[in-house]
Protein backbone atom coordinates (compact mmCIF):
# COMPACT_ATOMS: atom_id res chain seq x y z
CA UNK A 1 0.00 0.00 0.00
CA UNK A 2 1.31 3.38 -0.95
CA UNK A 3 1.99 5.81 1.85
CA UNK A 4 0.32 9.12 1.12
CA UNK A 5 3.38 11.28 1.44
CA UNK A 6 4.97 14.20 -0.37
CA UNK A 7 6.82 11.73 -2.51
CA UNK A 8 3.56 10.19 -3.69
CA UNK A 9 2.21 13.62 -4.56
CA UNK A 10 5.38 14.41 -6.44
CA UNK A 11 5.29 11.22 -8.49
CA UNK A 12 1.62 11.78 -9.17
CA UNK A 13 2.20 15.27 -10.55
CA UNK A 14 5.19 14.25 -12.61
CA UNK A 15 3.33 11.21 -13.84
CA UNK A 16 0.29 13.24 -14.79
CA UNK A 17 2.34 15.75 -16.77
CA UNK A 18 4.24 12.98 -18.49
CA UNK A 19 0.97 11.22 -19.28
CA UNK A 20 -0.56 14.34 -20.81
CA UNK A 21 2.51 14.75 -22.99
CA UNK A 22 2.36 11.07 -23.84
CA UNK A 23 -1.31 11.34 -24.83
CA UNK A 24 -0.78 14.36 -27.04
CA UNK A 25 2.31 12.90 -28.68
CA UNK A 26 0.62 9.58 -29.16
CA UNK A 27 -2.46 11.13 -30.69
CA UNK A 28 -0.33 12.86 -33.30
CA UNK A 29 1.69 9.77 -34.01
CA UNK A 30 -1.46 7.69 -34.25
CA UNK A 31 -3.22 10.08 -36.59
CA UNK A 32 -0.23 9.93 -38.87
CA UNK A 33 -0.03 6.16 -38.56
CA UNK A 34 -3.73 5.78 -39.18
CA UNK A 35 -3.59 7.83 -42.34
CA UNK A 36 -0.54 5.98 -43.54
CA UNK A 37 -2.12 2.59 -42.88
CA UNK A 38 -5.35 3.72 -44.54
CA UNK A 39 -3.40 4.96 -47.52
CA UNK A 40 -1.32 1.85 -47.90
CA UNK A 41 -4.32 -0.41 -47.60
CA UNK A 42 -6.03 1.61 -50.31
CA UNK A 43 -2.86 1.37 -52.41
CA UNK A 44 -1.96 5.04 -52.20
CA UNK A 45 0.94 6.60 -50.29
CA UNK A 46 -1.02 8.52 -47.63
CA UNK A 47 0.29 11.88 -46.38
CA UNK A 48 3.69 12.39 -47.97
CA UNK A 49 4.19 16.12 -48.43
CA UNK A 50 5.02 17.63 -45.06
CA UNK A 51 8.28 16.34 -43.64
CA UNK A 52 9.79 12.95 -44.41
CA UNK A 53 6.93 10.58 -45.28
CA UNK A 54 4.47 13.22 -44.14
CA UNK A 55 5.23 12.92 -40.42
CA UNK A 56 4.58 16.61 -39.85
CA UNK A 57 1.10 16.40 -41.31
CA UNK A 58 -0.52 15.85 -37.93
CA UNK A 59 1.34 18.84 -36.51
CA UNK A 60 -0.16 20.95 -39.27
CA UNK A 61 -3.57 19.47 -38.50
CA UNK A 62 -3.19 20.28 -34.83
CA UNK A 63 -2.23 23.87 -35.61
CA UNK A 64 -5.19 24.19 -37.93
CA UNK A 65 -7.54 22.93 -35.23
CA UNK A 66 -6.07 25.35 -32.70
CA UNK A 67 -6.78 28.31 -34.94
CA UNK A 68 -10.26 27.35 -35.93
CA UNK A 69 -13.17 29.29 -34.56
CA UNK A 70 -15.28 27.50 -32.00
CA UNK A 71 -18.89 27.70 -33.06
CA UNK A 72 -21.97 26.91 -31.09
CA UNK A 73 -25.43 26.30 -32.56
CA UNK A 74 -27.74 29.09 -31.45
CA UNK A 75 -30.13 26.77 -29.61
CA UNK A 76 -27.49 24.62 -27.99
CA UNK A 77 -27.21 24.40 -24.24
CA UNK A 78 -24.02 26.42 -23.75
CA UNK A 79 -22.74 25.05 -20.46
CA UNK A 80 -23.26 21.40 -21.30
CA UNK A 81 -22.12 21.93 -24.87
CA UNK A 82 -18.73 23.15 -23.72
CA UNK A 83 -18.55 20.83 -20.76
CA UNK A 84 -18.90 17.70 -22.87
CA UNK A 85 -15.55 17.75 -24.71
CA UNK A 86 -13.73 18.57 -21.48
CA UNK A 87 -15.53 15.76 -19.71
CA UNK A 88 -14.60 13.40 -22.48
CA UNK A 89 -10.90 14.23 -22.34
CA UNK A 90 -10.10 14.66 -18.66
CA UNK A 91 -10.79 11.21 -17.29
CA UNK A 92 -8.44 9.85 -19.92
CA UNK A 93 -5.46 11.42 -18.22
CA UNK A 94 -6.48 9.74 -14.99
CA UNK A 95 -6.93 6.41 -16.71
CA UNK A 96 -3.30 6.25 -17.72
CA UNK A 97 -2.08 6.58 -14.13
CA UNK A 98 -2.21 2.93 -13.08
CA UNK A 99 -0.71 1.62 -16.32
CA UNK A 100 2.60 -0.16 -15.67
CA UNK A 101 4.73 0.95 -18.60
CA UNK A 102 7.69 -0.53 -16.75
CA UNK A 103 8.47 -1.15 -13.06
CA UNK A 104 9.82 2.38 -12.94
CA UNK A 105 7.43 4.14 -15.30
CA UNK A 106 4.25 3.66 -13.33
CA UNK A 107 2.68 6.89 -12.20
CA UNK A 108 0.52 5.36 -9.51
CA UNK A 109 0.07 1.73 -8.66
CA UNK A 110 -3.03 1.28 -6.53
CA UNK A 111 -4.38 -2.07 -5.48
CA UNK A 112 -7.52 -1.46 -7.44
CA UNK A 113 -5.90 -0.13 -10.62
CA UNK A 114 -8.04 -2.18 -12.93
CA UNK A 115 -11.20 -1.09 -11.18
CA UNK A 116 -10.14 2.53 -11.50
CA UNK A 117 -9.75 2.16 -15.23
CA UNK A 118 -13.04 0.37 -15.68
CA UNK A 119 -14.89 2.87 -13.53
CA UNK A 120 -13.56 6.04 -15.08
CA UNK A 121 -13.71 4.86 -18.67
CA UNK A 122 -17.49 4.97 -18.23
CA UNK A 123 -17.37 8.78 -18.01
CA UNK A 124 -16.66 8.96 -21.72
CA UNK A 125 -20.15 7.65 -22.37
CA UNK A 126 -21.57 10.49 -20.35
CA UNK A 127 -19.57 12.97 -22.40
CA UNK A 128 -20.92 11.50 -25.62
CA UNK A 129 -24.45 11.69 -24.30
CA UNK A 130 -24.07 15.28 -23.14
CA UNK A 131 -22.48 16.33 -26.42
CA UNK A 132 -25.25 14.77 -28.45
CA UNK A 133 -28.00 16.09 -26.24
CA UNK A 134 -26.77 19.65 -25.89
CA UNK A 135 -26.00 20.14 -29.58
CA UNK A 136 -29.70 20.36 -30.39
CA UNK A 137 -29.13 18.49 -33.62
CA UNK A 138 -30.84 15.29 -34.65
CA UNK A 139 -27.66 13.69 -35.97
CA UNK A 140 -25.88 14.38 -32.72
CA UNK A 141 -28.74 12.99 -30.72
CA UNK A 142 -28.89 9.81 -32.75
CA UNK A 143 -25.14 9.43 -32.49
CA UNK A 144 -25.27 9.91 -28.74
CA UNK A 145 -28.11 7.43 -28.30
CA UNK A 146 -26.22 4.86 -30.31
CA UNK A 147 -23.00 5.60 -28.47
CA UNK A 148 -24.60 5.07 -25.09
CA UNK A 149 -26.38 1.83 -25.91
CA UNK A 150 -23.27 0.49 -27.62
CA UNK A 151 -20.81 1.46 -24.91
CA UNK A 152 -23.02 0.18 -22.15
CA UNK A 153 -23.54 -3.10 -23.97
CA UNK A 154 -19.89 -3.70 -24.76
CA UNK A 155 -18.74 -2.79 -21.30
CA UNK A 156 -20.19 -6.02 -19.96
CA UNK A 157 -18.26 -8.59 -22.02
CA UNK A 158 -15.20 -6.40 -21.58
CA UNK A 159 -15.64 -6.57 -17.84
CA UNK A 160 -16.19 -10.32 -17.92
CA UNK A 161 -12.97 -10.81 -19.87
CA UNK A 162 -11.01 -8.61 -17.52
CA UNK A 163 -12.55 -10.32 -14.51
CA UNK A 164 -11.39 -13.69 -15.76
CA UNK A 165 -7.83 -12.40 -15.68
CA UNK A 166 -8.36 -10.89 -12.25
CA UNK A 167 -9.69 -14.27 -11.02
CA UNK A 168 -6.69 -16.02 -12.42
CA UNK A 169 -4.20 -13.73 -10.75
CA UNK A 170 -6.15 -12.91 -7.65
CA UNK A 171 -5.43 -9.21 -7.91
CA UNK A 172 -6.71 -6.02 -9.53
CA UNK A 173 -3.29 -4.42 -9.52
CA UNK A 174 -2.00 -4.19 -13.07
CA UNK A 175 1.65 -4.17 -12.01
CA UNK A 176 1.15 -7.42 -10.14
CA UNK A 177 -0.65 -9.02 -13.03
CA UNK A 178 2.29 -8.19 -15.27
CA UNK A 179 4.65 -9.39 -12.59
CA UNK A 180 2.98 -12.79 -12.55
CA UNK A 181 3.36 -13.28 -16.29
CA UNK A 182 6.59 -14.35 -17.90
CA UNK A 183 8.64 -12.87 -20.69
CA UNK A 184 8.04 -15.46 -23.36
CA UNK A 185 4.81 -15.47 -25.37
CA UNK A 186 3.66 -18.82 -23.94
CA UNK A 187 3.87 -17.39 -20.45
CA UNK A 188 1.44 -14.62 -21.30
CA UNK A 189 -2.21 -14.62 -20.36
CA UNK A 190 -3.25 -14.61 -23.98
CA UNK A 191 -2.07 -18.20 -23.96
CA UNK A 192 -4.04 -19.31 -20.91
CA UNK A 193 -7.06 -17.13 -21.69
CA UNK A 194 -7.37 -16.90 -25.47
CA UNK A 195 -11.16 -16.58 -25.36
CA UNK A 196 -10.98 -13.74 -22.86
CA UNK A 197 -8.48 -11.98 -25.08
CA UNK A 198 -10.69 -12.38 -28.13
CA UNK A 199 -13.74 -11.08 -26.26
CA UNK A 200 -11.73 -8.19 -24.88
CA UNK A 201 -10.34 -7.30 -28.28
CA UNK A 202 -13.73 -7.34 -29.98
CA UNK A 203 -15.30 -5.36 -27.15
CA UNK A 204 -12.74 -2.58 -27.33
CA UNK A 205 -13.85 -1.80 -30.87
CA UNK A 206 -17.31 -1.20 -29.48
CA UNK A 207 -15.99 0.70 -26.48
CA UNK A 208 -13.82 3.07 -28.46
CA UNK A 209 -16.37 3.56 -31.24
CA UNK A 210 -13.95 2.31 -33.83
CA UNK A 211 -14.96 0.94 -37.17
CA UNK A 212 -16.55 -1.59 -37.79
CA UNK A 213 -18.48 -0.47 -34.70
CA UNK A 214 -18.25 3.28 -35.28
CA UNK A 215 -21.99 3.81 -35.30
CA UNK A 216 -22.02 6.83 -32.96
CA UNK A 217 -20.20 8.84 -35.60
CA UNK A 218 -21.18 6.93 -38.73
CA UNK A 219 -20.29 9.64 -41.23
CA UNK A 220 -22.35 8.25 -44.07
CA UNK A 221 -25.51 8.31 -42.00
CA UNK A 222 -25.04 10.87 -39.24
CA UNK A 223 -22.58 13.42 -40.69
CA UNK A 224 -20.27 13.05 -37.70
CA UNK A 225 -22.61 11.68 -35.06
CA UNK A 226 -22.35 13.14 -31.60
CA UNK A 227 -19.64 15.67 -32.51
CA UNK A 228 -21.36 17.03 -35.62
CA UNK A 229 -21.67 20.52 -34.13
CA UNK A 230 -18.20 20.76 -32.66
CA UNK A 231 -15.45 22.71 -34.37
CA UNK A 232 -11.94 23.75 -33.48
CA UNK A 233 -10.74 22.69 -30.07
CA UNK A 234 -14.08 21.19 -29.07
CA UNK A 235 -13.69 18.69 -31.84
CA UNK A 236 -9.99 18.34 -31.13
CA UNK A 237 -10.69 17.30 -27.54
CA UNK A 238 -13.10 14.59 -28.67
CA UNK A 239 -10.58 13.48 -31.21
CA UNK A 240 -7.79 13.43 -28.67
CA UNK A 241 -9.97 11.50 -26.24
CA UNK A 242 -10.83 8.96 -28.92
CA UNK A 243 -7.21 8.28 -29.73
CA UNK A 244 -6.21 8.35 -26.08
CA UNK A 245 -8.90 5.78 -25.38
CA UNK A 246 -7.58 3.62 -28.16
CA UNK A 247 -4.11 3.77 -26.68
CA UNK A 248 -5.52 3.09 -23.25
CA UNK A 249 -7.45 -0.04 -24.17
CA UNK A 250 -4.47 -1.37 -26.08
CA UNK A 251 -2.17 -0.65 -23.13
CA UNK A 252 -4.54 -2.42 -20.76
CA UNK A 253 -4.68 -5.36 -23.16
CA UNK A 254 -0.89 -5.39 -23.21
CA UNK A 255 -0.70 -5.47 -19.44
CA UNK A 256 -3.47 -8.01 -19.00
CA UNK A 257 -2.82 -10.41 -21.83
CA UNK A 258 0.55 -9.80 -23.43
CA UNK A 259 2.95 -9.72 -20.52
CA UNK A 260 3.23 -5.94 -20.26
CA UNK A 261 6.77 -4.67 -20.16
CA UNK A 262 8.25 -8.15 -20.09
CA UNK A 263 9.88 -9.59 -23.15
CA UNK A 264 12.13 -12.49 -24.05
CA UNK A 265 15.13 -10.30 -23.24
CA UNK A 266 15.83 -6.82 -21.90
CA UNK A 267 12.58 -6.09 -20.05
CA UNK A 268 11.46 -2.49 -20.21
CA UNK A 269 8.88 -0.02 -21.41
CA UNK A 270 9.91 -0.57 -25.05
CA UNK A 271 8.26 -3.96 -24.93
CA UNK A 272 5.14 -2.41 -23.53
CA UNK A 273 5.01 0.24 -26.22
CA UNK A 274 5.84 -2.19 -28.99
CA UNK A 275 3.05 -4.54 -27.96
CA UNK A 276 0.55 -1.72 -27.51
CA UNK A 277 1.42 -0.30 -30.91
CA UNK A 278 1.10 -3.73 -32.45
CA UNK A 279 -2.44 -3.92 -31.13
CA UNK A 280 -3.15 -0.41 -32.34
CA UNK A 281 -1.96 -1.38 -35.76
CA UNK A 282 -4.34 -4.32 -35.77
CA UNK A 283 -7.17 -1.97 -34.79
CA UNK A 284 -6.36 0.23 -37.77
CA UNK A 285 -6.00 -2.73 -40.06
CA UNK A 286 -9.44 -3.93 -39.01
CA UNK A 287 -10.90 -0.48 -39.43
CA UNK A 288 -9.80 -0.20 -43.03
CA UNK A 289 -10.86 -3.72 -43.86
CA UNK A 290 -14.42 -4.16 -42.64
CA UNK A 291 -17.53 -2.17 -43.44
CA UNK A 292 -19.59 -0.72 -40.64
CA UNK A 293 -21.83 -3.22 -38.89
CA UNK A 294 -25.55 -2.56 -38.78
CA UNK A 295 -26.82 -1.62 -35.36
CA UNK A 296 -28.84 -4.77 -34.75
CA UNK A 297 -25.85 -6.89 -35.81
CA UNK A 298 -23.69 -4.96 -33.41
CA UNK A 299 -25.97 -5.58 -30.47
CA UNK A 300 -26.70 -9.17 -31.49
CA UNK A 301 -23.02 -9.94 -31.56
CA UNK A 302 -22.70 -8.51 -28.10
CA UNK A 303 -25.74 -9.96 -26.35
CA UNK A 304 -25.90 -13.29 -28.15
CA UNK A 305 -22.23 -14.16 -28.49
CA UNK A 306 -19.80 -12.15 -26.45
CA UNK A 307 -21.84 -11.98 -23.29
CA UNK A 308 -22.64 -15.73 -22.96
CA UNK A 309 -19.11 -16.66 -24.02
CA UNK A 310 -17.64 -14.22 -21.55
CA UNK A 311 -19.83 -15.56 -18.74
CA UNK A 312 -18.91 -19.15 -19.60
CA UNK A 313 -15.26 -18.26 -19.73
CA UNK A 314 -15.49 -16.58 -16.35
CA UNK A 315 -17.25 -19.59 -14.85
CA UNK A 316 -14.68 -21.96 -16.27
CA UNK A 317 -11.87 -19.81 -14.93
CA UNK A 318 -13.43 -19.68 -11.50
CA UNK A 319 -13.92 -23.44 -11.56
CA UNK A 320 -10.36 -24.16 -12.60
CA UNK A 321 -8.95 -21.69 -10.06
CA UNK A 322 -10.97 -23.30 -7.28
CA UNK A 323 -9.95 -26.78 -8.36
CA UNK A 324 -6.20 -26.30 -8.59
CA UNK B 1 -30.09 -30.07 -34.32
CA UNK B 2 -29.78 -29.57 -38.04
CA UNK B 3 -30.33 -25.89 -37.55
CA UNK B 4 -27.56 -25.78 -34.99
CA UNK B 5 -25.12 -27.48 -37.35
CA UNK B 6 -26.07 -25.06 -40.09
CA UNK B 7 -25.53 -22.14 -37.76
CA UNK B 8 -22.20 -23.54 -36.74
CA UNK B 9 -21.10 -23.87 -40.34
CA UNK B 10 -22.29 -20.33 -41.03
CA UNK B 11 -20.31 -19.10 -38.07
CA UNK B 12 -17.14 -20.78 -39.22
CA UNK B 13 -17.63 -19.48 -42.74
CA UNK B 14 -18.20 -16.01 -41.38
CA UNK B 15 -15.05 -16.06 -39.30
CA UNK B 16 -13.11 -17.42 -42.27
CA UNK B 17 -14.38 -14.57 -44.44
CA UNK B 18 -13.14 -12.08 -41.85
CA UNK B 19 -9.70 -13.62 -42.15
CA UNK B 20 -9.85 -13.46 -45.93
CA UNK B 21 -10.72 -9.77 -45.73
CA UNK B 22 -7.76 -9.07 -43.49
CA UNK B 23 -5.48 -11.01 -45.82
CA UNK B 24 -6.62 -8.93 -48.79
CA UNK B 25 -5.94 -5.63 -47.06
CA UNK B 26 -2.63 -6.92 -45.69
CA UNK B 27 -1.60 -7.81 -49.23
CA UNK B 28 -2.50 -4.31 -50.40
CA UNK B 29 -0.67 -2.83 -47.44
CA UNK B 30 2.66 -4.24 -48.52
CA UNK B 31 2.01 -4.11 -52.22
CA UNK B 32 2.98 -1.52 -54.81
CA UNK B 33 1.10 1.76 -54.63
CA UNK B 34 -0.89 2.48 -57.76
CA UNK B 35 -1.91 6.12 -57.51
CA UNK B 36 -0.17 8.81 -59.50
CA UNK B 37 1.23 11.75 -57.53
CA UNK B 38 0.04 14.51 -59.76
CA UNK B 39 2.40 17.44 -59.86
CA UNK B 40 5.42 15.13 -59.89
CA UNK B 41 4.00 12.43 -62.10
CA UNK B 42 1.29 12.36 -64.74
CA UNK B 43 -0.63 9.43 -66.09
CA UNK B 44 0.72 7.99 -69.31
CA UNK B 45 -0.73 9.33 -72.52
CA UNK B 46 -2.53 6.07 -73.33
CA UNK B 47 -4.45 6.27 -70.06
CA UNK B 48 -5.90 9.68 -70.88
CA UNK B 49 -6.81 8.78 -74.46
CA UNK B 50 -10.34 7.81 -73.54
CA UNK B 51 -10.77 10.84 -71.30
CA UNK B 52 -13.47 13.25 -72.43
CA UNK B 53 -12.09 16.66 -71.61
CA UNK B 54 -13.18 20.08 -72.87
CA UNK B 55 -14.21 20.12 -76.52
CA UNK B 56 -11.90 21.23 -79.28
CA UNK B 57 -12.13 21.84 -83.01
CA UNK B 58 -11.12 19.41 -85.71
CA UNK B 59 -8.94 20.75 -88.47
CA UNK B 60 -9.44 20.22 -92.18
CA UNK B 61 -7.56 17.26 -93.62
CA UNK B 62 -5.53 19.42 -95.95
CA UNK B 63 -5.21 22.43 -93.69
CA UNK B 64 -5.09 21.36 -90.05
CA UNK B 65 -4.88 24.95 -88.83
CA UNK B 66 -8.36 25.76 -90.18
CA UNK B 67 -11.37 24.01 -88.66
CA UNK B 68 -13.85 22.05 -90.70
CA UNK B 69 -16.49 24.24 -89.16
CA UNK B 70 -18.89 25.93 -91.63
CA UNK B 71 -20.35 28.38 -89.09
CA UNK B 72 -23.78 26.81 -89.27
CA UNK B 73 -24.47 27.57 -85.62
CA UNK B 74 -26.02 24.20 -84.96
CA UNK B 75 -23.75 23.62 -82.01
CA UNK B 76 -24.60 27.01 -80.53
CA UNK B 77 -28.29 26.20 -80.49
CA UNK B 78 -27.73 22.60 -79.44
CA UNK B 79 -25.67 23.43 -76.38
CA UNK B 80 -27.94 23.32 -73.34
CA UNK B 81 -25.61 25.50 -71.32
CA UNK B 82 -24.88 28.19 -73.87
CA UNK B 83 -21.14 27.59 -73.77
CA UNK B 84 -20.40 28.22 -77.40
CA UNK B 85 -20.33 31.56 -79.13
CA UNK B 86 -19.38 31.82 -82.78
CA UNK B 87 -19.21 34.79 -85.10
CA UNK B 88 -19.36 34.36 -88.84
CA UNK B 89 -16.93 36.01 -91.16
CA UNK B 90 -18.14 39.05 -93.12
CA UNK B 91 -17.99 39.09 -96.91
CA UNK B 92 -14.87 40.87 -98.14
CA UNK B 93 -15.32 44.61 -98.30
CA UNK B 94 -15.59 45.93 -101.81
CA UNK B 95 -13.77 48.99 -102.94
CA UNK B 96 -16.00 51.85 -104.20
CA UNK B 97 -15.11 51.08 -107.84
CA UNK B 98 -16.03 47.44 -107.50
CA UNK B 99 -19.20 48.41 -105.71
CA UNK B 100 -20.03 50.70 -108.58
CA UNK B 101 -19.28 48.02 -111.14
CA UNK B 102 -21.59 45.59 -109.40
CA UNK B 103 -24.33 48.18 -109.15
CA UNK B 104 -24.03 48.92 -112.83
CA UNK B 105 -24.11 45.29 -113.76
CA UNK B 106 -27.23 44.80 -111.65
CA UNK B 107 -28.81 47.84 -113.27
CA UNK B 108 -28.21 46.20 -116.61
CA UNK B 109 -30.24 43.27 -115.48
CA UNK B 110 -27.30 40.89 -115.08
CA UNK B 111 -26.76 38.81 -112.00
CA UNK B 112 -23.13 39.29 -111.10
CA UNK B 113 -21.62 37.07 -108.45
CA UNK B 114 -20.92 39.18 -105.44
CA UNK B 115 -18.11 37.73 -103.33
CA UNK B 116 -19.59 35.71 -100.45
CA UNK B 117 -18.29 35.43 -96.91
CA UNK B 118 -15.90 32.55 -96.25
CA UNK B 119 -17.65 29.74 -94.42
CA UNK B 120 -15.07 29.45 -91.70
CA UNK B 121 -15.93 31.15 -88.43
CA UNK B 122 -14.29 34.39 -87.47
CA UNK B 123 -14.25 33.55 -83.78
CA UNK B 124 -15.09 30.34 -81.98
CA UNK B 125 -15.28 30.82 -78.27
CA UNK B 126 -16.02 28.17 -75.73
CA UNK B 127 -16.80 28.70 -72.07
CA UNK B 128 -15.69 25.54 -70.33
CA UNK B 129 -16.92 26.70 -66.92
CA UNK B 130 -20.54 26.00 -67.94
CA UNK B 131 -19.90 22.97 -70.11
CA UNK B 132 -21.41 19.73 -68.89
CA UNK B 133 -19.49 17.65 -71.44
CA UNK B 134 -22.81 16.34 -72.74
CA UNK B 135 -21.66 15.99 -76.35
CA UNK B 136 -24.79 17.65 -77.73
CA UNK B 137 -22.64 20.00 -79.76
CA UNK B 138 -20.62 17.13 -81.15
CA UNK B 139 -23.72 15.30 -82.28
CA UNK B 140 -25.25 18.44 -83.74
CA UNK B 141 -22.28 19.37 -85.87
CA UNK B 142 -22.99 18.40 -89.50
CA UNK B 143 -19.35 18.29 -90.51
CA UNK B 144 -17.83 16.65 -87.42
CA UNK B 145 -15.84 19.70 -86.56
CA UNK B 146 -16.00 19.24 -82.78
CA UNK B 147 -14.55 16.50 -80.64
CA UNK B 148 -13.61 15.97 -77.05
CA UNK B 149 -10.00 16.70 -76.27
CA UNK B 150 -8.26 14.53 -73.73
CA UNK B 151 -6.81 17.23 -71.54
CA UNK B 152 -6.60 15.64 -68.11
CA UNK B 153 -4.71 18.23 -66.18
CA UNK B 154 -6.54 21.51 -66.30
CA UNK B 155 -5.73 24.10 -63.74
CA UNK B 156 -6.28 27.81 -63.69
CA UNK B 157 -6.05 30.69 -61.28
CA UNK B 158 -9.14 32.53 -62.50
CA UNK B 159 -12.41 31.79 -64.19
CA UNK B 160 -11.16 33.47 -67.32
CA UNK B 161 -8.62 30.69 -67.79
CA UNK B 162 -11.43 28.44 -68.90
CA UNK B 163 -12.85 30.69 -71.58
CA UNK B 164 -11.15 29.18 -74.55
CA UNK B 165 -10.53 30.54 -77.99
CA UNK B 166 -10.64 27.27 -79.85
CA UNK B 167 -9.51 28.72 -83.18
CA UNK B 168 -6.27 29.88 -81.63
CA UNK B 169 -5.92 26.51 -79.92
CA UNK B 170 -6.35 24.68 -83.21
CA UNK B 171 -3.75 26.88 -84.88
CA UNK B 172 -1.29 26.29 -82.07
CA UNK B 173 -1.86 22.57 -82.07
CA UNK B 174 -1.37 22.40 -85.81
CA UNK B 175 1.87 24.32 -85.52
CA UNK B 176 3.03 22.02 -82.74
CA UNK B 177 2.12 18.98 -84.79
CA UNK B 178 4.04 20.32 -87.72
CA UNK B 179 7.09 21.04 -85.60
CA UNK B 180 6.91 17.58 -84.10
CA UNK B 181 6.51 16.05 -87.52
CA UNK B 182 9.57 17.89 -88.80
CA UNK B 183 11.60 16.89 -85.79
CA UNK B 184 10.56 13.30 -86.20
CA UNK B 185 11.27 13.26 -89.88
CA UNK B 186 14.75 14.55 -89.29
CA UNK B 187 15.33 12.03 -86.50
CA UNK B 188 14.21 8.74 -87.94
CA UNK B 189 12.11 7.73 -90.86
CA UNK B 190 9.90 5.08 -89.35
CA UNK B 191 9.25 6.17 -85.77
CA UNK B 192 6.06 7.97 -86.80
CA UNK B 193 4.38 4.83 -88.08
CA UNK B 194 3.97 3.49 -84.57
CA UNK B 195 2.03 6.57 -83.52
CA UNK B 196 -0.21 6.36 -86.53
CA UNK B 197 -0.91 2.74 -85.73
CA UNK B 198 -1.83 3.66 -82.17
CA UNK B 199 -5.26 4.88 -83.28
CA UNK B 200 -6.62 2.61 -85.93
CA UNK B 201 -10.18 3.28 -84.80
CA UNK B 202 -9.94 6.95 -85.62
CA UNK B 203 -13.10 7.67 -87.57
CA UNK B 204 -11.71 10.63 -89.36
CA UNK B 205 -8.38 10.61 -91.05
CA UNK B 206 -8.11 14.35 -90.50
CA UNK B 207 -7.86 13.78 -86.78
CA UNK B 208 -4.58 12.06 -87.14
CA UNK B 209 -2.64 15.26 -87.40
CA UNK B 210 -3.89 17.05 -84.28
CA UNK B 211 -3.83 13.80 -82.36
CA UNK B 212 -0.23 13.35 -83.14
CA UNK B 213 0.38 16.74 -81.65
CA UNK B 214 -1.22 15.47 -78.47
CA UNK B 215 1.12 12.58 -78.33
CA UNK B 216 4.16 14.58 -79.12
CA UNK B 217 3.58 17.28 -76.55
CA UNK B 218 5.06 16.16 -73.29
CA UNK B 219 3.47 16.76 -69.91
CA UNK B 220 5.35 20.00 -69.49
CA UNK B 221 4.46 21.06 -72.98
CA UNK B 222 0.87 20.38 -72.11
CA UNK B 223 1.07 22.50 -69.00
CA UNK B 224 2.58 25.27 -71.08
CA UNK B 225 -0.15 25.08 -73.66
CA UNK B 226 -2.69 25.21 -70.87
CA UNK B 227 -1.19 28.43 -69.63
CA UNK B 228 -1.32 29.79 -73.13
CA UNK B 229 -5.02 29.08 -73.32
S1 LIG C 1 -20.49 19.37 -74.53
FE1 LIG C 1 -22.60 20.01 -74.13
S2 LIG C 1 -22.39 21.66 -72.63
FE2 LIG C 1 -20.36 21.37 -73.54
S3 LIG C 1 -20.27 22.80 -75.21
FE3 LIG C 1 -21.01 20.88 -76.08
S4 LIG C 1 -23.24 21.01 -76.02
FE4 LIG C 1 -22.43 22.63 -74.66
S1 LIG D 1 -22.17 22.81 -85.60
FE1 LIG D 1 -20.12 22.35 -86.39
S2 LIG D 1 -20.08 23.40 -88.36
FE2 LIG D 1 -21.82 24.24 -87.25
S3 LIG D 1 -20.99 26.05 -86.24
FE3 LIG D 1 -20.78 24.37 -84.78
S4 LIG D 1 -18.75 23.58 -85.15
FE4 LIG D 1 -19.23 24.83 -86.90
Amino acid sequence: MNEFSLWTVFTLVVGLVAILAFIAGNAMALVWMERKVAGFIQRRPGPNQLGPAGVLQSVADAVKLLFKQILKPSNADSIIFFLAPILSFFPVALLFMPLPFSPFFTAYSPNLGLLLILAFSGINVLAVLLAGWSSNNKYSLYGAARGVSQSVAYEIPLLLAVLAIAFQHGTLNLSEIVEQQGGWPWQWNVFTQPLAFLIYFISIFGETNRSPFDLPEAESELTAGFHTEYSGMGFALFFLAEYANMVLVCCVATALFLGGWKGPFLDGFWWFLAKAYGLLFIMMWVRWTYPRARFDMLLNLNWKWLLPLGALNLLATAFVMKLF
Amino acid sequence: MERLIKQGIDLIKGIWSLGVGLAVTAWYLVNRKITVQYPKQVVPREASESFRGPIELVGQPKDPATPKCISCMMCVSACPSGCISITKQKPPKLSPEEEKAFAEAEARGEKPKRPVAPRNPATWRYNYTYCSLCACCIEACPVNSIKFSNELYLAGTSRGDFHYDLLARLKRKAAEAKAAEDAKASETKDSGSADAAAQPGSPNISQAVPEKADEASSASGQAKSEAAL
